[in-house]
């Protein structure tokens, strides 16, 4: 059976709880269950306890210089719900889990992955729910469709009276 | 000269600006501003430079400009943010060889869990600040996408184009990830931006005078 490698990603502040949600014993067992071989965390500011075990490789780093290459070498991603990561993720058309940090109060970001999941991009949970949504399907998502880069410029182009 | 020639002519004069403030507004808010009278080949444009996401993403929207006819830039800043300058400088030798473009850094306007009342003489201190910026740039445009931060140098070209000194265009564009809701930012830049940009069809049904142009991420 092919590797499967998890990519974990919190950004660049910190979300010791989703760290932690996923070195619980509950969730490591079941992702060797789906077939995972490999976690690597990108840890932020936060602080955390290392785990390993003995089927799955866990590796902890606190930031990469080579995000977009960390995220394609892997089949799954799971995120905080940051905008800039989130389309990172989407536009490399991997799977993606965003999870919500449920003690940001005020938090716009959760207003994105709650639509972004509505339009099929992506799943999104929280700490607790995060078990089940591991189980989903991950074909069913669809892809997220290119922008077309020039439109922005375009428009500023008629606006400023250039052309 | 009489007092009360003095104070009437006051009065006209304080008049007169209201009116000229009132009919800017109006034209902004009605989208008459949107497009420019006059054709040009070339404009400088301060650019405003959040943090974190916002300095990913307004990068993002301007990586397509033709750099040539955008010049110089102007990239706008808080010092304390040295992520984002790392990000711009990358930004820049990716795109050109040439330094046609400048990083200017400011105070910050509101640190975060400020109190009301001290971020009021924050931002007080940051309009001040801002002031220098605009009259020595004198940019043809400024392109914001939601940092408090442009807020300042906003209002200093708006009462520039009042005065009839220069007619800067204000290019707001709300973050990606307003969906439902605007930012405060974008609530108070309704009223100045002459062209005012929302990146989902959702959150322009909220607000007439948005425009919704296509996915542009």
């Amino acid at each position: 059976m092919k590797q499967k490698h998890i990519f974990v990603t919190v950004g660049t502040t910190q979300f010791e709880k989703l760290i932690a949600a996923i070195s619980e014993e509950d969730i490591i067992k079941s992702l060797e269950k789906l077939g995972y071989s490999s976690i690597q965390f990108q840890t932020g500011n936060g602080t955390y306890v290392e785990t390993s075990h003995p089927v799955i490789d866990i590796s902890y780093n606190k930031y990469f210089s080579d995000f977009q290459e960390q995220i394609d070498r892997s089949d799954l991603v799971i995120s905080h719900a940051g905008a800039g990561s989130c389309l990172e993720v989407l536009k490399s058309k991997k799977p993606l889990i965003v999870v919500i940090n449920e003690d940001l109060m005020d938090n716009h970001q959760t207003e994105l992955a709650k639509h972004l999941s509505e339009k099929g991009y992506l799943y999104y949970c929280t700490c607790d729910t995060l078990k089940e949504t591991l189980e989903k399907d991950f074909n069913l998502l669809k892809p997220y469709p290119v922008s077309d880069g020039n439109i922005f410029a375009d428009y500023l182009d008629q606006c400023m009276g250039f052309q | 000269m009489d007092a009360s020639i003095v104070l009437e002519i006051t009065f006209m004069i304080i008049l007169l600006l209201l009116t000229r403030v009132l009919y800017l507004i109006h034209k902004i808010t009605t989208g008459y501003s949107r497009k420019s009278g006059e054709k040009r080949s070339k404009c400088s444009a301060i650019i405003c430079i959040g943090s974190g996401g916002h300095t990913t993403e307004m990068l993002q929207l301007i990586r397509n400009l033709d750099f040539d006819k955008y010049n110089p830039r102007y990239y706008v800043m808080a010092k304390t943010d040295k992520c984002s300058r790392d990000k711009v400088e990358k930004f820049e030798q990716l795109r050109n060889k040439q330094q046609d473009y400048s990083i200017i850094e400011v105070p910050r306007s509101r640190e975060v869990q400020q109190s009301y009342f001290t971020s009021v003489i924050t931002t007080m201190y940051s309009i001040l600040c801002s002031i220098p910026i605009v009259l020595k740039t004198m940019p043809d445009l400024i392109i914001c996408n939601g940092p408090g931060s442009c807020v300042p140098i906003c209002i200093v070209s708006f009462i520039l184009k009042c005065m009839f000194i220069k007619d800067i265009r204000i290019v707001f564009v709300e973050s990606y990830c307003r969906v439902h809701t605007f930012s405060l930012t974008g609530k108070i830049l309704t009223y100045l931006a002459d062209n005012f940009l929302v990146q989902w069809p959702e959150l322009k049904i909220k607000m007439k005078r948005s425009e919704y142009i296509g996915q542009l991420l």
